[in-house]
């Protein structure tokens, strides 16, 4: 079993005749991931690495059957996007694109949970089941089946656990990337009973930054309802208060989402808690022990 | 983009919410006139900081000439390291009571939030959880009549209040919809007889959205170099050390930051050359790096939709064009990592592997140069 996506999963991709969009689907293609499907408006009739290409998410519904969809759509027409897959039926929806209007992101979140479906991101990395099903735009090389499930609101930071994870022995379960926006279609708080309740999963790695609440919120959930071990690396202990690091969410405003107060929370729920990256794997080997 | 104190307020006129009658004036003279055709004025310093009224930045005077000096004094003030460079001049309103109102995002939701409270007038942060009503908002419903008056009735207002009351409710929320705000904060919305205004006015806009807005009047917040770096699509934060960082992936810049204050270095910056940078976009974001002059670079990229070899053609450009002499440290892995590590050994750059053993390294040059 495998969370949210698994190897039967059947992947259309949004924007698929695009720069970024065909080659990251060369790469999702590399990984076995099964896209059988791409929508770019225009340019139906055409094929991307093979893949048919239809003008409409309902006019590749209506020819395949579709779970999911990754989105390479500019911010502008991202909303329509995805309100267009999750019109044709589509369960998961993975926005990639970075710079959606916030407004926007509540609005596709907001009916996806209506119709029992979720975004992931805006602003995401994507997710992948590792060995069965990669939708998303990270290196496939560092994503080997194995035990652990991360949960990530960083992408590369999270190559870098994972990498180091991988470099250590320790494979991964699941992958999930809640992305960098402020309001983002999966909290740790909704993946953490997923991995919870995966019998491949006997790890939890979650890896967070400053801002917000999110962190603290699994923290409380984490001690009420989590009885896997669970690690944490938090990004942004140096980071001064006021400035916006990168991410619309990584901030500290009027003294919250800071370092400190995630640390302790964490800490408070049991949770181990690295200093650097490289201190995860070390963790691992302690817990797996 | 935060929005002045006087913008919020013309956007507040804009959709019908009451305001004190007033003016922005940018000179004691224009302050005088003001009060010569307002009369009892409040004068107040235009900043996008709160807490001016405890830093001295509002006035309150009865006559022109009063209005004159106050606003000289404003004028030549920093607040929160901001120089106040507009006042607004605004006509001294009857208060009975100060309301909080406000509408943000809950990023935990995923959906707006009313804060509601008859405690108005103070910081928020400062009134008892017990006392503000937090009503979230369900954007497919949007704002509804029952929900002003849910709203209404937990703060016990009835009858002429509570209809002014839910009726700004509605402009506000209809403001904060169409304008892509994250935050309009009323604070206070004065009760005046039965009639309600809305003193102060702290709107943020969406920046993502700001496409949609081409009227806006652009506020800039960014030092020159943090707005040439947001002009290229970088996001990038002055800091004060020496070591300037490059990273893609905020997260992963945060991490590069927090591993160089481990080591025990100052990093000059955070650098984010974001997700799917090419090689035009990485070449500039290099250039603007070296114009800090910095002692040692760190360039960390983990590629995912980051190609590594563009990274690597970026920084070969890069290092011709300039001449190069700063000391780099490079860490290059991920998507296309063969190839971006054969062009950097083209150019006599071996990488490392590791993100510690490059911090270290970016650390120990720092060191070097400085002695």
């Amino acid at each position: 079993m495998a969370i949210y996506i698994d190897e039967n999963t059947r992947v259309m991709v949004q924007g698929i005749t695009g720069n970024q969009g065909s080659f990251h689907t060369r790469q999702m293609l590399a990984y076995g991931t099964r896209i059988v499907a791409g929508v770019s408006p225009g340019k139906g009739g055409q094929e991307v690495e093979g893949v048919p290409v239809f003008d409409t998410a309902e006019a590749a519904a209506a020819q395949e059957r579709l779970d999911a969809s990754i989105l390479f759509v500019p911010a502008a027409f991202a909303l329509d996007g995805a309100l267009e897959a999750l019109n044709a039926g589509m369960k998961v929806v993975v926005a990639i694109t970075e710079g959606i209007p916030v407004h926007d992101a509540m609005t596709m979140i907001t009916i996806a949970r209506q119709k029992g479906a979720v975004v992931v991101g805006p602003n995401t990395f994507g997710l992948v089941s590792s060995g069965k099903c990669k939708i998303g735009i990270m290196p496939n090389q560092i994503y080997t089946p194995g035990s652990v499930g991360v949960v990530a609101r960083s992408g590369t930071l999270s190559y870098e656990i994972v990498a180091n994870l991988q470099e250590a022995g320790y494979g991964t379960s699941t992958v999930v990337g809640l992305g960098g926006d402020r309001a983002v279609g999966l909290n740790f708080i909704d993946v953490l009973p997923e991995l919870e309740a995966d019998p491949e999963t006997e790890l939890i790695v979650m890896v967070g930054e400053i801002g917000g609440t999110a962190e603290e919120e699994a923290a409380k959930y984490i001690e009420a309802h989590v009885s896997k071990p669970v690690i944490a690396y938090l990004a942004g202990k140096s980071a001064p208060p006021g400035k916006r690091m990168g991410h619309a969410g990584a901030i500290i405003e009027r003294g919250r989402g800071t370092f400190q107060a995630k640390v302790e929370a964490l800490s408070a729920a049991g949770v181990e808690v690295a200093e650097l990256p490289f201190q995860v794997p070390e963790l691992a080997r302690k817990i797996l022990a | 983009m935060k929005l002045f104190e006087f913008m919020g307020k013309e956007l507040f006129k804009d959709y019908a919410i009451p305001v004190p009658d007033g003016r922005v004036v940018r000179t004691p003279e224009e302050a005088a006139a003001a009060a010569e055709a307002i009369g009892s004025v409040v004068i107040k310093s235009q900043v996008l900081t709160g807490k001016r009224g405890k830093a001295g930045g509002i006035a309150f005077v009865d006559d022109p000439q009063s209005a004159q000096q106050e606003a000289r004094r404003l004028l030549g003030m920093e607040i929160g390291g901001f120089p106040v460079e507009h006042l607004l001049v605004e006509s001294k309103i009857r208060i009975d009571k100060e309301l909080y109102l406000a509408i943000t995002l809950d990023g935990g939701r995923r959906c707006p939030l009313i804060l509601a409270s008859l405690e108005g007038g103070m910081d928020i942060e400062e009134v008892p959880e017990a006392q503000i009503v937090k009503y979230p908002v369900d954007v497919t419903l949007g704002l509804r009549p029952f929900m002003a008056r849910e709203i209404c009735r937990r703060l016990g207002l009835t009858g002429g209040q509570a209809k002014a009351f839910s009726d700004l409710l509605f402009k506000l929320f209809k403001l904060f919809q169409e304008m892509d705000a994250e935050l309009v904060e009323i604070n206070p919305l004065v009760i005046s007889g039965d009639s309600l205004l809305a003193a102060d006015a702290k709107v943020t806009i969406d920046e993502d959205a700001l496409f949609r807005h081409q009227a806006l009047h652009r506020v800039e917040e960014r030092t020159d170099l943090e707005k040439k770096a947001h002009d290229l699509g970088l996001a990038y934060v002055e800091l004060e050390g020496d070591i300037a960082v490059m990273a893609n992936g905020a997260g992963m810049a945060m991490a590069t930051l927090d591993m160089l204050h481990y080591y025990g270095g100052k990093p000059a910056n955070f650098l984010d050359a974001g997700g799917g940078a090419g090689v035009e976009q990485t070449a500039r974001a290099l250039e603007l790096l070296l114009a800090t002059e910095p002692r040692v670079i760190l360039i960390n990229i983990f590629g995912g939709i980051t190609r590594c070899d563009d990274v690597a053609k970026a920084f070969a450009t890069v290092k011709e064009a300039k001449d190069l002499t700063t000391p780099v440290v490079f860490r290059l892995v991920g998507t296309n990592e063969a190839a971006g590590l054969e062009i950097l050994r083209g150019i006599g750059i071996q990488a490392y592997r590791t993100m510690q053993e490059t911090a270290q390294k970016a650390v120990e040059l720092s060191r070097q140069s400085s002695a």
